[in-house]
């Protein structure tokens, strides 16, 4: 079964038409990374996957769930979608361990204990337990943005959003942030990635979907997409992303 | 305008003189007036007429101690009074403000354009004169409570403004996190951007208590008792009575005491807040 179907998507930011008719579904267990220049549309689509951007026309079927019916409860389709962001968003004002536990405790309605186990059970996970009482302030960017991903682990999402997870980190903070992901892919999470990682998208990806203004060129395996791409556009845009001094 | 004066600086001088050598002659100019100023005062002040008038130690120690006991007692029950229902009517007008619903917003910023624009004073009269609308009708507590409600209606409307500064300063992606861990709109303001926003208000509405701890002598014109009188008003009936301007000179020097401070600690708040970010 899918996890995600999107059909006939289409995306206006005014007159500015961001994507132009996206298909493509993210089957379970599948981890599916977005690649492409910027102002492709590939951050629009991920945004859309989760409603944070209203779509214009099309639909997304998230589980058998159908988001873009008006009438369903989004914010109860959401608690299944974990979201990772660029700029990390954590909530400056708590501890770690309360950025992980206060959406378990507020949505979820999970008793306190229960909702801390569970925080520190995925802290864990990222290899950041000890940091459980520091504020978002007092971390890097890798560890922050290795705290959202326990942050959205603990909701128990069945489908993980990131959204350029590693483009606003310092090099050498990155590859933690991949390693962690990477865990996660191993344990057989089903995943939407964007990213510009190219190394990462052909070890961890089981498909690679090259975007570029607003439509999907080209879709399939690591190997092919980025190993062996068959349109003149994916060529070009991996050869400057490859090679960038030429 | 930085970048020209360098090159400004970084040409030959002009007519004879170097940059350096205007600015100092500059600095010299203002000294020099400074001194004239100060020797022009100190020459016309009568000294002797401002020691007994307005330094009597006599006439200040029968203001004691009454003049805390009550008059600045009374100054913070008004202020806090007021302050506190400034901050209950203003973070939902500011709400109200930024709603998706366009007559929360017309009344809010109705409300917010009338009660700034409004002199505190004007309010304190038309506070007096309600029962003539509504007969009958009392603000509960007496004075305490038109004094309450004259600095509240009006601080809430500072505070209002303050508070929508404080929300729109939240970033946008805490929003977007709250919401995509499944939290409906009005919990994740409950929980993640009002925490912020106050936080991020705290050094304004520090101020703000400075404010209305002034404005908290415009009470006098409610008519007070003995027991409800306030310092503007404690140091005006004594310097009557003793026919000394020295219980008003006393009255200042007491809303200094709290004045100052208070403004210390907001530009405190405000640096720390500026190191944090």
């Amino acid at each position: 079964m899918s996890t995600v179907e999107i059909k006939d998507l289409h995306k206006s930011f005014g007159s500015l038409e961001v994507l132009k008719g996206i298909d493509f579904t993210v089957e379970t267990g599948q981890v599916v990374c977005v690649i492409g220049p910027s102002g492709s549309g590939k951050s629009t689509l991920l945004r859309c996957v989760n409603l944070l951007e209203q779509p214009t026309s099309g639909r997304v079927v998230v589980e058998g769930i159908e988001l873009t019916d008006p009438d369903v409860d989004i914010d109860a389709a959401r608690r299944r979608l974990g979201m990772v962001f660029q700029q990390f968003n954590l909530f400056p004002h708590l501890t770690v361990v309360r950025n992980i536990m206060i959406a378990q405790e507020r949505v979820l309605k999970r008793k306190r204990a229960e909702a801390e186990r569970i925080a520190r059970e995925n802290l864990e996970k990222v290899g950041l337990l000890e940091k459980a009482d520091a504020y978002p302030a007092q971390l890097s960017g890798g560890q922050q943005q290795r705290v959202a991903i326990a942050r959205a682990l603990a909701m128990n999402p069945t489908l993980m959003l990131f959204d350029e997870p590693t483009s606003a980190l310092d090099p050498e903070l990155v590859g933690d942030v991949l390693g962690v992901m990477r865990q996660l892919a191993e344990d057989g999470m089903t995943m939407l990635v964007v990213t510009h990682e190219m190394a990462f998208a052909r070890e961890v990806a089981d498909r690679v979907v090259f975007m570029d203004q607003g439509v999907i060129v080209e879709d399939g395996p690591p190997q092919q997409v980025i190993g062996d791409p068959q349109h003149e556009r994916t060529r070009e845009f991996l050869r400057r992303v490859l090679h960038p001094g030429d | 305008m930085n970048s020209v004066s360098e090159q400004e600086a970084a040409l030959p001088a002009k007519g004879g003189l170097s940059p350096r050598k205007r600015q100092q002659i500059g600095r010299g100019a203002q000294y020099a007036v400074l001194v004239v100023v100060v020797v022009a005062l100190v020459a016309i002040a009568d000294w002797e007429q401002i020691r007994q008038n307005f330094l009597n130690g006599d006439v200040a120690a029968k203001g004691l101690p009454d003049l805390f006991t009550v008059a600045l007692k009374n100054t913070v029950i008004y202020t806090v009074c007021g302050y506190l229902l400034g901050f209950v009517l203003g973070l939902p007008l500011a709400l109200m403000r930024l709603s998706q619903v366009a007559p929360y917003r017309w009344i809010a910023t109705g409300y917010i354009e009338i009660f700034r624009g409004l002199p505190a004073l004007v309010i304190f009269l038309m506070i007096i004169n309600l029962p003539i609308a509504f007969p009958g009708f009392e603000v509960p507590g007496e004075v305490y409570g038109q004094a309450a409600l004259g600095l509240g209606l009006v601080s809430a409307a500072y505070m209002a403004e303050t508070f929508r500064a404080g929300l729109q300063a939240v970033p946008k992606g805490q929003m977007e996190a709250a919401r995509s861990l499944g939290m409906p709109h009005l919990r994740a303001m409950v929980s993640i951007i009002i925490p912020q926003a106050v936080r991020i208000v705290i050094p304004p509405l520090t101020n703000q208590l400075v404010l209305l701890f002034k404005d908290s002598s415009l009470v006098l014109f409610l008519g007070l008792t003995a027991g409800q009188v306030e310092l503007a008003k404690f140091g005006n009936d004594q310097a009557s009575t003793y026919a000394s301007p020295t219980p008003i000179f006393v009255a200042g020097v007491t809303y200094l005491l709290i004045t100052i401070p208070l403004g210390y600690v907001a530009r405190r708040l405000e640096a720390r807040q500026g190191a944090g970010r």
